[in-house]
This record gives structure tokens, C-alpha cells and sequence, in this order.
């Protein structure tokens, strides 16, 4: 086996350790704030790839999360049975991509099936990010934080204002979706453990996917791009199309994460898409060490889980500016990175001859 | 066979004529060197070929091919590789990964095949890094292959630079003053290493400002001045021509 994937294994190991630390201590409801965690940490580890290894900050985030999850949950909770005799609902139907089922007050709903709605979502995603990045990604620093800021904004408003979505409360009712044999994508206790697997097993194959582009061809150009982008093109490289490329990528993997967690929860609301969960999203990278997957991963496991358990209470978004702030003020660099150890012991000892001296 | 030609090429920056109806030609195989004051327009006329600046005006023909209004990246893929006078390395790459960069060109897993790490890319990175080892070693910096680049000395980095530069197999090779910072020893080796190039059938166009190298490995040699060409000979006829040695000495009152 390749270096690269012991720490998959170790990671693995945990995931598997943790829940066994829930079961023999009876605290399994643990379980339902770590496969939300799961779906976030999806979001998490594609933006680390723009962030850390395009170069590239994104603010809207939040946006394509949104995007995903309302997309879903309006396509598999749009009731289209009043629509049975036209023509191309039928179609639909016999194509096998709309599904019926009861409302809880006895009437018959007839929706689109949760994977033909991921794959609009997913489509959706695609065709926005590309619209969105394609100018966007022609800017810079500060420029590039605006404005992937104001497209967060414009999703966030869009969300909040349209009736259809629900407006400030959101769609519920979403039903589960579908895996293999009996198992779907669920809030329900008697699905929290295998749940628990599916969302972290997604997470792991993500990650397998980003640790092999980060060692291909590909992922060479990136780092190089983010280190000289004059030099980059002087090879050759077309330093536009790849930021691009990272930027849909990693809008896919948020619109995933949305959707997927959106059918968890049985609905979505409008603070997914606000400005503050694209904040959040970005101090967790920060926080990880910027270039640095399994440093965002990890810090995303502990942020979120604490988060979504309320530890953080009334303060949870302050939490998240806060550390932002002290990361860029006191560890651009982000708090896992290679050198963390020889830094810090370098630190101290630096203090410790600050005292000695005159 | 005429390589590069440059076909009455202007820039002008805001109030500043660079580079003002330049004409001249690359022959395949040979070494020319541009030469000037500073400020004369030679690393414009870089920027131009290279596809970093657009001309206000003129025509640069590579390989038959009209690229002026190519993007920096598709003139390289092109074949017509830079380097730079500042030396422009990867950060954070050890010295062979900043050459497999180099070979970026020639290979061809794109995002999908990444991050599926499907077998046909395994058997290209193989080549890639085969290949940048070759190149390595004909440098002679294959010693440094898993040092940080930016680690090296200042010589030792412009030589990796010319690797990454010789990874992409240029046709033709942009060299921005190769020799820049470099001790005697170093530029008497960056000469040889020069040479070498070209008869690996590599045309090289250089800017330089050491005169013994120049005179020592070019075939031809332009001559600018405030963005005009005042002279194209071969060496020993540039040194004797009156009015390249007035603009380098000044009027002689």
C-alpha cells in the first residue's frame, strides 16, 4: 500500500473507534451530530483543495451548500400529482424517475426520486460554478473574497425571499434517500449507526479522491500555480482553466454535502446558504492549516461536532469569527502544518533566551 | 530556416516607446543573443514573444504560426519556452518536482484521472519523472533532486530553472540573462551548458548582459536601443561597429 493512504487507514480507524466508544458507553444519540459533521467535513476538505492548493478563497460557499440542498429537497417534495395527466410528467413517471409515496395525512404524493433530483442538483451546481467562477476567478485577494462574498449573499437572499423554498422557514418534510437494501440517508434512530458509516465512508472516498489529485499531474500544476503563476504559464500551464476546474470541483463537493444532509435532516433552512456558515467553512480550513487536508478534517470533525452539540452555545458564530481572526493574526499558516513542532519549539525557546539575555 | 520571426513589433507604455518597429529572425539551431543598454527593451521584447505582454502592433511568427495574440501558456505548449530574469521557482517543490512540472505539456491526465488514479496515469508519471531525472543528470543537478529548490544557491537555481525550461522540449529556448548573479566560474559553466543545448537541436535566444559570454556563444547578436534595433551581425562584427560602440560608450565629444 502507497504512503499516502496509511493516514486513510488511521482515519478509518477512528471513525470505527469512535463509534464503538458510543455504543459501550450508551451514548449513541453522540452519532447523530457526527454524521452531520460528516456531510460539513465534505464541504470542508473540497473547499481546502481551492483554498490551499488553487490558491483561491471562496466566501460563497454556503451558496452551492444551499444550492444542493434546496434543489433536492424542493425537487423531492414538490407534489406532482396534480400534474399526472400531462405528458411530460408521465414520461418522467415511466421513466422511473418520479416516485410515490403517502403524506402523513393520507393523501398520495408523487415527487421526483431523491437520485434524479441529486443529479439535477449536482448539474445545477456544475453549470452555476462555472457561470460564477469564470469571471470571478479573474480576480484577486481581497477582489476574489468579495465577490464570491456577494454571490453567498445573492443565494442567501434568493433562499429568503422566494415563497416556493419556503421562504424564512425552508422546505421540510424531505424524505430520506435511497441507498442499497433497505438503507437510505436518514434521521431515523434505528438508521443512526449504519447512517453514521455511509456519511463518513463518503467522506473517506473524497478524500481518496483529493489526496490522488493533490499527487497527480493535476495537482503539480496547482501547487505551481500557487506558488508562481508567470513561471506556470511559462510551462505551459493554463493557470485560468485550472482554478476553474478546482472551483467547480470543490462546488460539487459543498452541493453533495447539501444535498445529502438535506435528506438527513428531512429538510433544509435559509441560514445554510448566510454569509456566516461560508465564514465558518473557511476559519475551519484556516484553522487546519490552509494547504493541508487532513489538518482541515480534523479540525472539522472537532469544530463542527462541538458546534452542532452546542457547546458553543449562543456565541456559535462568534466562535468561528474569533478564530479566524487569531489565525490570521497569529498563525497565517494555520494551526496543523508541517513545521508545527519545530515552530513551537523554536517559540519557546526563543522566549527562554528573550528572559536570559540582558 | 528562419525559427522566430519578430515582424515590426511595437509596445508603447503610457508616455514610454519599449519597443518600436522591431524586426528580426531566429534561424533553427543557431544562439542569438539581444543585447543593450538597460532600458533598451529586451525583457519587453521577452514578455512580448512569450506571450506575457500583447504588441500594440506588429507580427511574431513562430513555426510558421502567427502567436502574438496567444496567452503565455499556449505559446509554451507551442514549443517556445522563457525563463526568467528573476528567477522564478516553485516554492515549497523539491528541485525534481519543479521539473516534472516541466514536463506538464506531455502528459495528459487531466481532474477525472487524477483523482480515480487510473493505471494509465501511473505509467505516465513514471516517464515524467524518468524523464526529468535524464534532464537532471545532462545538468548535472541530480544530487539536489530531493532538495527544496528554493533551497539551492542562487547558480544552482538558475540551473534548475533552465531544466524546468528543457523539461517542456522546447524548440525554441528563451533564456532572460541566464548569467545574472552568477561568478566567473558559473558563467563560464552556464556557457558550456548553453552550447550543449544547441546541439541537442534546441535554438536558443538569449538576453545577456556579460559580453565575453555573448561574444563567446552567439552565432548573431541584435543590438537595441531605446526599443530600436540599431544593429544585427555576427560578434566580431558588432564589436567594431561605430554606432553600437556609441551607444554603450557614449559620444566620444
Amino acid at each position: 500500500m502507497r504512503a499516502r493512504y496509511l493516514p486513510v487507514a488511521a482515519f478509518a480507524g477512528l471513525i470505527v473507534a469512535i463509534q464503538l466508544a458510543t455504543h459501550f458507553t450508551g451514548s449513541a444519540y453522540h452519532l447523530t451530530q457526527l454524521t452531520m459533521t460528516a456531510y460539513y467535513s465534505l464541504l470542508i476538505v473540497g473547499l481546502c483543495m481551492l483554498i490551499g492548493y488553487a490558491g483561491q478563497i471562496s466566501l460563497g460557499h454556503a451558496g452551492f451548500f444551499a444550492i444542493g440542498g434546496y434543489l433536492s429537497a424542493f425537487l423531492t417534495t414538490r407534489n406532482l400529482s396534480s400534474f399526472k395527466g400531462s405528458g411530460f410528467i408521465s414520461l418522467l413517471s415511466k421513466a422511473g424517475l418520479l416516485v410515490g409515496r403517502a403524506d402523513p395525512y393520507g393523501g398520495s404524493l408523487l415527487n421526483v426520486h431523491p437520485w434524479c433530483a441529486c443529479v439535477v442538483a449536482i448539474v445545477v451546481t456544475v453549470v452555476i460554478a462555472y457561470l460564477v467562477g469564470g469571471p470571478v476567478l479573474k480576480l484577486r485577494g481581497h477582489y476574489l473574497a468579495m465577490a464570491t462574498l456577494g454571490f453567498g449573499v445573492i443565494i442567501y437572499r434568493i433562499v429568503l425571499g422566494t415563497e416556493f423554498l419556503g421562504a424564512a422557514d425552508g422546505i421540510s418534510d424531505v424524505p430520506g434517500f435511497p441507498l442499497l437494501a433497505g438503507l437510505e440517508i436518514a434521521g431515523k434512530s434505528s438508521l443512526r449507526v449504519p447512517n453514521y458509516y455511509a456519511a463518513w465512508g463518503l467522506v473517506i472516498l473524497g478524500m481518496v479522491f483529493l489526496i490522488n489529485l493533490i499527487h497527480s499531474r493535476v495537482g503539480r500544476a496547482l501547487i505551481s500555480i500557487h506558488g508562481a503563476e508567470d513561471a506556470a504559464g511559462a510551462v505551459g500551464i493554463p493557470a485560468a482553466r485550472y482554478k476553474l476546474n478546482t472551483f467547480v470541483l470543490s462546488a460539487v463537493f459543498a452541493s453533495l454535502a447539501g444535498i445529502l444532509l438535506t435528506h438527513y435532516n428531512g429538510g433544509i433552512g435559509p441560514s445554510e446558504a448566510s454569509v456566516m456558515k461560508s465564514v465558518r467553512y473557511v476559519a475551519i480550513v484556516a484553522v487546519g492549516g490552509m494547504a493541508n487536508l487532513w489538518g482541515a478534517l480534523s479540525m472539522s470533525l472537532v469544530l463542527n461536532y462541538l458546534s452542532l452539540r452546542g457547546y458553543f452555545g449562543t456565541f456559535d458564530d462568534t466562535v468561528f469569527g474569533v478564530i479566524l481572526i487569531l489565525i490570521m493574526l497569529f498563525a497565517p499558516d494555520g494551526l496543523l502544518r508541517r513545521h508545527l513542532f519545530s515552530d513551537l519549539r523554536r517559540f519557546f525557546s526563543g522566549s527562554a533566551a528573550g528572559e536570559e539575555g540582558p | 530556416m528562419t525559427l522566430l520571426s519578430v515582424r515590426g513589433v511595437s509596445k508603447r507604455f503610457g508616455g514610454l516607446q519599449a519597443v518600436s518597429d522591431l524586426s528580426f529572425g531566429v534561424e533553427r539551431g543557431s544562439i542569438k543573443a539581444l543585447i543593450g543598454p538597460n532600458g533598451a527593451g529586451k525583457t519587453t521584447l521577452f514578455n512580448l514573444v512569450s506571450g506575457v505582454l500583447d504588441p500594440d502592433s506588429g507580427e511574431i511568427v513562430f513555426r510558421g504560426e502567427a502567436v502574438q495574440d496567444l496567452s503565455s501558456h499556449e505559446i509554451a505548449a507551442r514549443g517556445l519556452v522563457r525563463t526568467f530574469q528573476h528567477i522564478r521557482l516553485f516554492p515549497k517543490m523539491t528541485v525534481l518536482e519543479n521539473i516534472m512540472v516541466g514536463r506538464h505539456i506531455h502528459g495528459r491526465a487531466g481532474f477525472i484521472a487524477g483523482m480515480l488514479n487510473l493505471p494509465f496515469t501511473w505509467k505516465e508519471e513514471r516517464r515524467i519523472r524518468e524523464k526529468s531525472f535524464e534532464i537532471m543528470e545532462l545538468l548535472g543537478i541530480a544530487d539536489h533532486a530531493r532538495a527544496e529548490a528554493t533551497s539551492l544557491s542562487y547558480g544552482q537555481q538558475r540551473v534548475v530553472e533552465i531544466g524546468r525550461a528543457l523539461a517542456c522540449e522546447p524548440q525554441l529556448l528563451m533564456l532572460d540573462e541566464p548569467a545574472a548573479g552568477l561568478n566567473m566560474r558559473e558563467t563560464n559553466e552556464m556557457g558550456e551548458r548553453i552550447s550543449k543545448i544547441r546541439k541537442m537541436g534546441i535554438t536558443v535566444l538569449l538576453v545577456e548582459h556579460d559580453m565575453s559570454l555573448v561574444m563567446k556563444i552567439s552565432d548573431e547578436i541584435v543590438v537595441l536601443s531605446y526599443g530600436q534595433k540599431i544593429a544585427e551581425d555576427r560578434p566580431l562584427s558588432i564589436q567594431k561597429n561605430p554606432e553600437v560602440i556609441r551607444v554603450y560608450l557614449g559620444d566620444d565629444q
